[in-house]
């Protein structure tokens, strides 16, 4: 395609936590830091910076992407704040990938910032001016309405039951109890923990679903003669795609995530990969609810439709399974500021695929990740490939 | 890198450390109004429920009949004028039984938040799209007792009462 090869050279994140005491100025800047730290950068070497935030409600300040700018290094640079939903994180890496692959920056630095916590009393209210002003707020839409909506016709389509679907909350969370900056991580959670827990929205209950969070995540990428000086463990971006479905959500089938495999059919074929389900061996899908998770790896192409559970009960989406599903703890576990949630993945196969992941190192030195978000009013898919 | 990391940048603050004034905060409301006009095709459909009838559109190109109205197609990208009705009656495509409001507060009886896929509009096809599929609510019924494929029919306001609005259905009840 003409494009220069981009690679991953350097992440830091904040802890995610249900509320911080830092703004999102400082969150945004922590974590750049630690980026820059990470691959022995300084603002200086940064060309452009690009700034993934999701929506302006949650801290009732407009124009979002200008109010992070400093605390995200974005001072006398070209700056640009990207924005679909919870496809942020996954969609500010592509946008960074092709200021590098186009020839235009050698270093880019991406922040995901979010913090949730200062809408009162609780952030699901903001999530109602996401819904058709007159066709459908009248109604007084709840968030949870459309992933409830969307499990139950996915359970019923397939015929699969809540304590399969459990699975999928019990591992995330297990996985995350190693994560050093998880607000979720449970050793010791099990099925009937998740079963028993507070009805919100039948079938979604209270451990279903990730918890509104505040945090920080940032990225370095680097063109190939800058990145092969700086380190020698570079992480390549290999494939990007990202597609949107209809925003007429109740006109969808919302039993399979369409915009999801069109997405990753644009990243694979970048990637060169004609069998994703050999060749990818750690999955990052978006994740805030567990039957996402499922939702998800099939519209990657990661198990046929209606069986991406059975990866969960024969163990192969364990850390130490064939493919390891969200080694991270991913939203579920570490949690979901939501921009920064998506990040969060990429900063994962960062760590992971240059065997850096501490206690959550998955075993067999894997060399192909994916990672994917979702987001918009549930129609956005967007996925990035990382290999090394 | 995580590995080597040992503090991780982050203060985690809870509820009691603002109601105990441990830190400083601004508490304040944003004030904001606005009227939306109803655009063309929304404005038919909302019309359409004001006399008790659920109008779709169809494009004229590919044919598809659509609910609710719309100016353009999606799928040909060609313009869509030709309104026509589509039953009241209708199918139960999936639902939720919720028991938070849309502001979080818990409540006993759930709220059944469905989507309907209305008959007479296109149906089901390879594109896996449910043309006639619109979100509203199920009433009259045990929650318990809806199951997706349940067959329903729109409840209206009294013809006197509607103005214009989604709410002049009242809510959608088994047949």
């Amino acid at each position: 395609m003409g494009m220069r090869k981009v690679a991953v050279i350097g992440a830091g994140m904040t802890k995610f936590v249900r509320r911080a005491q830092e703004t999102p100025k400082e969150l945004s800047w922590e974590a750049a830091r630690m980026a820059l730290e990470s691959c022995e950068l300084t603002m200086d070497d940064i060309q452009a910076v690009c700034m993934g935030t999701a929506p302006d409600a949650f801290d009732g300040v407009h124009m979002k992407g200008e109010y992070l700018s400093d605390g995200a290094g974005a001072w006398r640079k070209p700056y640009l704040r990207a924005f679909v939903g919870g496809g942020t994180g996954v969609f500010t890496p592509i946008q960074g990938w092709y200021h590098v692959a186009s020839g235009l920056f050698d270093v880019v630095l991406l922040v995901c910032e979010e913090k949730m916590s200062s809408f009162y009393p609780h952030a699901q209210a903001a999530f109602v001016t996401i819904f058709d002003h007159t066709t459908e707020r009248p109604l007084k839409p709840n968030l949870l309405w459309i992933f409830a909506i969307e499990m139950n016709r996915y359970m019923t389509a397939y015929g699969i039951n809540k304590k399969d679907i459990a699975r999928v909350a019990v591992q995330h969370k297990q996985n995350a109890a190693n994560h050093p900056c998880a607000m979720l991580g449970e050793a010791d959670i099990t099925v009937d923990d998740v079963l028993n827990s507070e009805v919100l929205a039948w079938p979604v209950q209270r451990l279903d679903v990730s918890p509104v969070s505040d945090g920080a995540v940032a990225i370095i990428l680097a063109a190939e003669h800058v990145a092969r000086r700086l380190t020698s463990k570079p992480v390549w971006i290999e494939g990007v795609g990202w597609n949107l479905d209809t925003a007429y959500w109740t006109n969808r089938d919302l039993a399979y995530p369409r915009y999801v495999e069109y997405a990753a059919r644009q990243a694979y074929e970048m990637a060169g990969i004609q069998e994703p389900r050999k060749e990818i061996h750690i999955a990052e899908p978006y994740d805030p609810f567990d039957y996402k998770v499922l939702h998800h790896l099939e519209g990657l192409g990661l198990a046929e439709r209606g069986k991406a559970v059975d990866l969960y009960l024969n163990g192969t989406a364990a850390p130490d399974g064939d493919m390891p599903v969200c080694p991270s703890g991913g939203l579920l576990g570490v949690g979901n500021p939501i921009a920064a949630a998506g990040l969060m993945k990429i900063a994962e196969l960062f760590w992971q695929l240059r065997g850096e992941a501490g206690a959550r190192q998955v075993p067999g030195s894997p060399k192909k990740g994916i990672a994917q978000a979702w987001g918009d009013l549930m129609q956005v898919g967007t996925v990035v490939i990382m290999g090394r | 890198m995580t590995a080597r990391i040992k503090n991780f940048p982050g203060v985690s603050l809870s509820e009691k450390d603002f109601e105990e004034g441990k830190i400083l905060f601004v508490h304040d409301e944003l004030k904001a109004d606005y009227a939306w006009d109803t655009g063309i095709g929304i404005g038919a459909y909302l019309a359409g429920l004001k006399r008790g009838v659920i109008l779709g559109v169809r494009c004229g190109h590919c044919r598809k009949i659509v609910v609710p109205p719309r100016t353009v197609c999606e799928w040909c990208f060609h313009p869509m004028d030709e309104y026509v009705p589509v039953k009241d009656t209708g199918m139960v495509n999936t639902f939720s039984l919720c028991y938070v409001t849309w502001d979080v507060k818990r409540i006993t009886e759930p709220e059944i938040p469905a989507v309907i896929a209305l008959d007479g509009a296109s149906a089901l096809s390879e594109t896996s799209v449910i043309m006639g599929g619109i979100m509203h609510k199920l009433g009259e019924v045990e929650p318990k007792q809806v199951k997706i494929g349940t067959r329903v029919q729109a409840v209206w306001k009294p013809e006197s009462e509607r103005e214009g609005a989604i709410t002049d259905i009242l809510y959608f009840k088994p047949i």
